[in-house]
């Protein structure tokens, strides 16, 4: 099963590296990572996305909440939500196949943010499933380099992660 | 008041009420060292490693409750200290330890000893801080007190930057009252209807045991343990750590559970329908092979970490509280009138436990013309009346301490049980006696481990502690070898050393009494005159049976029932 958890914490040094370092210390898989500051400065709220089974995911829950710089923690994935992640993808477009990106790119929701006479930056943002599908969508030779920043995500309507 | 950085350490060290604390010196710590020098509050021992400086400063708060407190260098000073603060925290023991550090200017550089010691700590403190402003540093410590002592215990680590001591630079000081953090809160009381629900199983079961670990040592909740247990008429088992939290003497205790733990204890976790966990972790030592633990059992689990329930085994009632107040709820329903315990349902389990304690699992061969080390740990009890602090370091002689050393009182027996290490004992002894010093220590330990610290004998000397060390001398790595003979058919690979010292003569190197004593007939007056001497430290080198085993063992990988023992003892096999 997949989970996101999501993470208020201390905007300390050294933070990051105790979630970090948890995880390989006891053998959990990260998908994704993603931390930044919240509204608040001296906090920071990270994204982790994770896969293992119900009993794996609780143990890992109650191992980041005994982290002394972890404030609160909640796993998105168990209700409703909002999953977002950005890619930007580099593709070589020559001749006929730059229309194609292009009606690809409208498709998607994307948008052509560089253009060289022999290729285009798109960026993409969504879920991840929507991101793998527009990968899929693109001819595979023509893929050259590919960024994606990790999900983050929140919670639908009054229900959140706040002090 | 107007402090430098390294007098507001030390200061907050006294406000904090800090007896002793345990170090070493070394460049970036000469200026609290200085600070240090200036007052007569909080007493320094100099020991002669960093590693015994934690074991030492570990076996105090063992012995008291109160965090232990170090001071290390940077680079190997705090690199040496790693061992013993991982072995605080495989135990949860509370612990403050301070390293000096590389100028916040050089951090990053290769600098001269300079390591990422918080970075290396990480994985096996509570918590750590790196203080790079001499305003923070009572704050820190404050907090580093507060998260070691609170909660589920264990060490704390503040790295502070040689600058940050500087004794030029001088700022306002007041030591915090109290620390909020909005991250870290720990203290829980567990929850009423969770609490009733256990004592409603615990009352309708027919073979309960009561399954408790070092957490009722650390929550000293073990006056609550013995009212409880007595009320409720269940056996008892206790894990390694936990061990004096109840009376070994008293009849419902059935002995210690796990790898080497006794027969009736093992066998009634196998067939038991309600295990009581209190305190305790479901260590894989304890538990065997996960498959096979307490088929048959409803499973309620006490225990201030949330982390530490169903992360081995699946428990049933959970109750996340501080072991202490959950037990006195217990005890105040039980005491209501509202729930009382029925004797009739266990007295069958009862009649099978006593059988099993009838086949006398710690028997040995008490004919041997050899000295056994059972034997010389069964005259250590009576010498010292059982009233002895007893500290250990690991292997045989370890498990020898704990099955035949019957202890009565929590925080008597000191070991290394999470991280097994090796040269923990006669630090560790030192820091009991600076605690205890009107008590008995004694540091059972082997000619293996003793080598591992044995410098300290010279911190024992200078800081007048006097210790009894019993070196269970069988000439191997004793419990090493064990293994190698049950599981490597007899291949004795490297758990053999061809030259140890004469410990004898050792200790009166360093300025203590050696014996060495060689003769069964011996074994009582050696005992007997080593403690006679109040005053001294004395070294009694036993020279024991070099084949002996440790019996009962649950081999690694197999189930409670499963258990090896001592040859020749008669098994529910033989008897059906
Ligand atoms: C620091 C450390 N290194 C290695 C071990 C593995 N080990 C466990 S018991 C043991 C043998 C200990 O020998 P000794 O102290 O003579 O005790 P005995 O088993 O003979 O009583 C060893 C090597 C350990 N526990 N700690
Ligand atoms: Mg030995």
């Amino acid at each position: 099963m997949r989970h996101i958890l999501s993470i208020l914490m201390e905007n300390e040094a050294g933070a990051l590296s105790r979630v970090a370092g948890l995880f390989s210390a006891r053998g959990y898989n990260i998908e994704s990572l993603t931390v930044a500051p919240t509204e608040d400065p001296s906090m920071s709220r990270m994204t982790l996305v994770t896969r293992g089974s119900d009993e794996v995911v609780e143990q890992i829950t109650k191992q980041l909440n005994k982290l002394v710089d972890v404030i609160k923690l909640i796993d998105l994935a168990e209700s409703a939500h909002i999953e977002r992640e950005i890619m930007l993808v580099k593709v070589h477009a020559q001749g006929g196949y730059r229309e194609e990106v292009k009606r690809l790119t409208e498709i998607f929701r994307g948008s052509i943010i560089d253009v060289t006479a022999s290729s285009f930056i798109i960026e993409v943002t969504g879920a991840q499933d929507k991101l793998d599908a527009f990968l899929k969508a693109l001819e595979e030779q023509s893929v050259f380099e590919v960024v994606r920043s990790g999900a983050t995500g929140i919670s639908r309507g009054e229900k959140g992660l706040h002090l | 008041m107007e402090l430098s950085g390294a007098e507001i350490l030390v200061q907050s060290l006294k406000d904090e009420g800090v007896e002793y604390i345990f170090g070493y010196p070394g460049g970036s710590v000469l200026h609290i060292y200085d600070a240090l020098f200036k007052q007569e509050d909080v007493k320094h021992v100099l020991v002669r490693h960093e590693q015994g400086a934690t074991h030492s400063a570990d076996g105090y708060a063992r012995a008291t409750g109160k965090p232990g407190v170090v001071l290390v260098t940077s680079g190997p000073g705090a690199t040496n200290a790693v061992t013993g603060i991982a072995t605080a925290y495989m135990d949860s023991i509370p612990m403050v330890v301070v390293s000096g550090q590389t100028p916040t200017p050089m951090i990053g550089s290769d600098a001269f000893q300079e390591v990422d010691t918080v970075g290396i700590t990480r994985p096996c403190v509570k918590h750590n801080f790196l203080v790079k402003d001499v305003r923070d540093i009572a704050e820190t410590i404050k907090k580093a007190f507060h998260i070691a002592s609170t909660g589920r215990p264990g060490p704390v680590l503040v790295d502070i930057p040689k600058d940050v001591t500087d004794p030029a630079v001088l700022v306002s000081y007041e030591y915090p009252k109290k620390v909020s953090m909005r991250s870290y809160n720990p203290s829980v009381k567990g929850h009423k209807g969770q609490i009733k629900k256990a004592l409603e199983l615990m009352l309708r079961a027919h073979r309960p045991i009561l399954y408790t670990g070092g957490g009722v040592v650390l929550g000293e909740a073990s006056d609550e343990l013995v009212a409880l247990t007595k009320k409720l008429g269940f056996p008892i088992t206790n894990t390694l750590m936990g061990l004096g939290s109840y009376p070994a003497t008293e009849r419902q205790f059935i002995g210690m559970l796990g790898m080497h733990g006794t027969y009736e204890a093992n066998k009634a976790m196998h067939e038991c329908d309600t295990l009581i966990a209190i305190g305790a972790r479901f260590d894989d030592r304890v538990t065997g092979k996960l498959s096979e633990f307490c088929p048959n059992a409803t499973i309620i689990h006490v225990d201030i970490d949330p982390a530490s329930i169903s992360k081995n085994v699946k428990v049933d009632v959970p109750i996340v509280g501080e072991v202490k107040g959950v037990l006195k709820e217990m005890l105040k329903l039980l005491n209501s009138g509202e729930f009382s315990p029925k004797p009739e349902l266990i007295s069958k389990w009862w009649e099978r436990i006593e059988k099993w304690r009838s086949y006398n699992c710690l028997d040995y061969d008490r004919e041997s013309k050899l000295i056994k080390p059972q034997y010389v740990v069964e005259q250590l009890y009576e010498v010292t009346n059982g009233e002895a602090f007893v500290t250990s370091d690991v292997g045989q002689h370890q498990m020898y301490a704990a099955q035949y050393y019957k202890f009565n009182k929590p925080r008597r027996w000191i070991n290394s049980g999470g991280l097994g290490t090796m040269g923990f004992g006669l630090p560790a002894a030192i820091g009991v006696k600076l605690a205890h010093p009107e008590s008995e220590v004694a540091c059972v330990t082997g000619e293996g481990s003793i080598q591992m610290c044995i410098q300290e004998l010279s911190t024992a000397l200078q800081y007048k502690t006097p210790i009894k060390i019993i070196n269970l001398n069988n000439g191997y790595l004793g419990m090493v070898r064990q293994w190698q003979e049950f599981t490597y058919e007899s291949r004795y690979s490297h758990s053999y050393m061809d030259t140890i010292p004469e410990f004898m003569k050792l200790a009166e190197s360093y300025g203590h009494v050696g014996m060495r004593i060689d003769k069964k007939e011996d074994v009582r007056g050696a005992l007997e005159e080593a403690f006679a001497q109040k005053d001294r430290t004395v070294f009694l080198d036993f020279i024991t049976d070099p084949t002996e085993n440790v019996y009962p063992m649950i081999e690694a990988g197999k189930g409670h029932h499963e258990m090896r023992l001592a040859p020749g003892m008669i098994t529910d096999e033989d008897l059906a």
